[in-house]
């Protein structure tokens, strides 16, 4: 179990413990508990080497909300275990109490009014107070960026990732990989790694022409000699980016897992004299445990993509698998002890960066206002106001999709809007203007085309099953990360313990009621198509101009999905 | 011992049930045509094959069999079921091939390696075709 010493000190009151919601209520004790910068930089410096891992962090320079999920089902052998726990059902297993800054930071419940209490998240200059706390325990720690850096907001969009890479450099990181990043295009990603002055790292990305490793461009690993250890660090690169995003935005390359190359890899580098081996990986959590499972050897796995955060690490047949969240919300510290030629013991902390109690770095602060400045006019521009609280993650919905989905419904004038289940994307209080920043933040990127077509009522089955196997896939191996499609004006119940083409049934058109005939068209408006040459306006667009008619965003309950599990 | 159709089928079942239907008859009586009806053991052969095609239209795939005079590769879910015949000689410095296949759907990519004392031996490796586009 997590020691409270190790991660926050709180001090509810055990009678506010696994209640009901609190409705409010905590907004009020949580101003109450005073946080305070050294207690969340509390570490007691272990061993001989420190690892830094930040991922997913999607552009998010500023401190943004975010809200952690209340829907995320694990199925096969995951059911039930983490990170597909939530809420309440996440602090009891944690022994985390309701109200504390653990629960705000880690957990769903009460997020608004616990947002009103504790504060935003994040920050890249805060990012940076944290990194540098930790170097100055230990001046030669290896900063690791997992990906999706470069993507998810609207200067990086305007910047080509150039804002990004700016304010990054800044932080000094040690190595990287990529996922979203190649949404750029493989001529601007070439262009970036090249003026980069750490490798990006893969040894899943493989020239799909030749079937060998990219390895001039991206090497596989790469080494580091720290506290008289030899500690080698290797790629992975997001497995499955031909098929979750579009595949001529980088046609040169192709991904995969490829866990015997792993496997053999680690061999070799165990060979080379490695007294450590440290996967820097963008497979996703349950990936992850499988390939621990299926590749003996690696002693660290430093978790991305499925943007789960948890407070202590899961191990997996010796391996220590350490996932740090997204959007800038979390750093994990890994302390090491290597020894001997092997890992004698480890000592973790994923450090939540609370926006209000960790004080900015200058340096950094003023590098992300640079990046801004041309563009403030636009990024502040009120579009809008929301009564709900917006947010993405789910598995089946959030209210900023429902919003998406209704904008490409009035909008493109359709019968049905699908809405990709991505997973970045930070979230809004009651009460807040809506920006176009805000708007842009779980929009952007570089395949945005509304479409409007037509599906005939068996492809909509088809797409559904489709997707649904890519989350619901009891093998880990098959599970591309990202939630379920989102559907505007469609309902449908879905048996997750089903296999492919058996889980969806009962879709019913919501405007009239009536079941989805097979054999009919419908008019379906959509966004981040993977086709090549998909025509339409960009969704920012589309979304803006939907909440400008509509002032102000309510957020109806959303009932139309069933799920049985 | 000869086998049935109906017995090829069952080896068969034990990766994904996915393919099914008339195409993977065709690819048992596809298999049956190369070893004659001779009974086939398991194992023996090693494919290499992504876990989900990045693209259904031109997917690598290897394989690998030590011992092996010919391997007869099948994708079970395919309209024709046939991809290839390769043979070794006696001088071949290993029994390995690789190619692209296009696979129509979800299904098996099966290897039946012919063994130089005559016995046959068949592997398969699943391989997922999705329409993808949403990687979160």
């Amino acid at each position: 179990m997590i020691s409270r010493r190790d991660f926050l000190q709180v001090g509810m009151a055990a009678a506010a413990a696994y209640g009901g919601s609190g409705f409010g209520n905590w907004a009020r004790l949580a101003a109450q508990q005073k946080l305070t910068q050294d207690e969340l930089l509390q570490f007691d410096t272990f061993g001989n080497v420190s690892l830094i891992h930040v991922t997913d962090i999607h552009a998010q320079m500023k401190p943004i909300y975010f809200r952690e999920p209340s829907v995320n089902l694990g199925v096969g052998g995951n059911k039930g275990a983490v990170p597909h726990l939530t809420g309440a059902d996440f602090r009891r297993f944690y022994g985390i109490n309701d109200g504390s800054p653990s629960h705000y930071a880690l957990s769903s419940g009460d997020f608004a009014a616990l947002a009103q209490g504790y504060g935003r998240v994040g920050g890249l200059d805060r990012v940076a107070t944290v990194i540098n706390a930790i170097r100055a325990d230990r001046p030669d720690a290896i900063l690791l960026d997992g990906g999706d850096t470069w993507h998810g907001s609207y200067t990086c969009y305007h910047s080509q990732g150039q804002d990004m890479v700016n304010v990054m450099n800044a932080l000094k990181p040690d190595a990287m990989t990529l996922h979203w990043e190649f949404t750029l295009g493989s001529d601007r990603v070439h262009e970036i790694v090249e003026s980069l002055g750490f490798p990006v790292l893969g040894q899943n990305i493989f020239d799909k022409e030749w079937d060998e490793q990219a390895a001039e461009m991206f090497p596989p690993y790469t080494f580091f000699e720290r506290g008289g250890a030899k500690i080698a660090v290797i790629g992975q690169a997001f497995p499955y980016m031909p098929i979750a995003n579009p595949r001529w935005m980088f046609p040169e390359y192709s991904f995969g897992l490829r866990q015997d190359h792993l496997a053999q890899m680690v061999e070799e580098l165990r060979d080379a004299g490695a007294d450590c081996v440290v996967l820097l990986s963008h497979n996703g959590f349950d990936v992850d445990k499988k390939m621990a499972a299926v590749v003996p050897g690696i002693d660290v796995i430093l978790s991305g993509h499925t943007h789960d955060a948890l407070p202590e690490p899961v191990l997996v047949a010796g391996t220590v698998i350490l996932p740090s969240g997204s959007n800038g919300k979390f750093v994990t510290r890994c302390d090491l002890d290597i020894r001997d030629g092997g890992m004698m013991g480890y000592r973790t902390k994923l450090i939540p960066v609370f926006s209000d109690v960790i004080a900015p770095d200058a340096e950094v602060a003023a590098l992300i206002a640079d990046e801004r400045d041309p563009h403030e006019a636009a990024l502040r521009e009120v579009i809008g106001r929301t009564d709900a609280t917006l947010y993405r993650r789910g598995n089946f919905n959030g209210t900023w999709d429902d919003l998406i989905c209704d904008a490409l419904l009035s909008e493109r004038d359709a019968e049905i809007a699908l809405s990709p289940g991505v997973r970045w994307g930070p979230s809004m209080l009651p009460g807040q203007e809506i920006t176009r920043e805000d708007i842009w933040n779980v929009t952007s990127m570089t395949y945005p085309a509304a479409y409007r077509t037509e599906f005939t009522g068996a492809f909509l089955h088809l797409v559904l099953e489709d997707v649904a196997d890519n989350i619901f896939n009891p093998d880990p191996f098959f599970q591309q990360g990202g939630d379920m499609v989102r559907t505007g004006g469609l309902g449908y119940a879905i048996d997750v313990t089903k296999p492919q083409g058996a889980r969806i049934s009962d879709m019913t058109l919501l405007g009239t009621g009536e079941r989805i005939d097979p054999a009919k068209s419908y008019v379906v408006a959509g966004w981040a198509s993977v086709n090549e040459g998909t025509k339409g306006p960009p969704i920012w667009d589309v979304v803006e101009s939907h909440i400008k008619k509509q002032g102000t965003i309510t957020a109806a309950p959303n009932n139309s999905v069933k799920v049985i599990t | 011992m000869k086998l049935s159709r109906r017995e090829m089928l069952a080896i068969g079942a034990s990766a994904i049930a996915v393919a099914g239907g008339a195409s993977a008859f065709a690819a048992t009586d596809a298999i049956m045509g190369f070893t004659g009806g001779v009974e086939v053991s398991e194992g023996g052969i090693t494919i290499t094959a992504p876990e989900i095609a990045e693209n259904g239209n031109t997917v690598p795939i290897g394989i690998e069999a030590p011992g092996a005079e010919a391997v007869a590769v099948y994708a079970d879910g395919n309209p024709v079921p046939n991809v290839a015949v390769f043979t070794f000689g006696e001088l071949s410095p290993s029994k390995s091939a690789s190619t692209r296949v296009r696979l129509a759907k979800t299904q098996n990519v099966v290897a039946v390696a012919k063994m130089a004392d005559g016995t046959y031996t068949m592997s398969q490796a699943a391989v997922k075709v999705t329409i993808g586009g949403c990687g979160g």
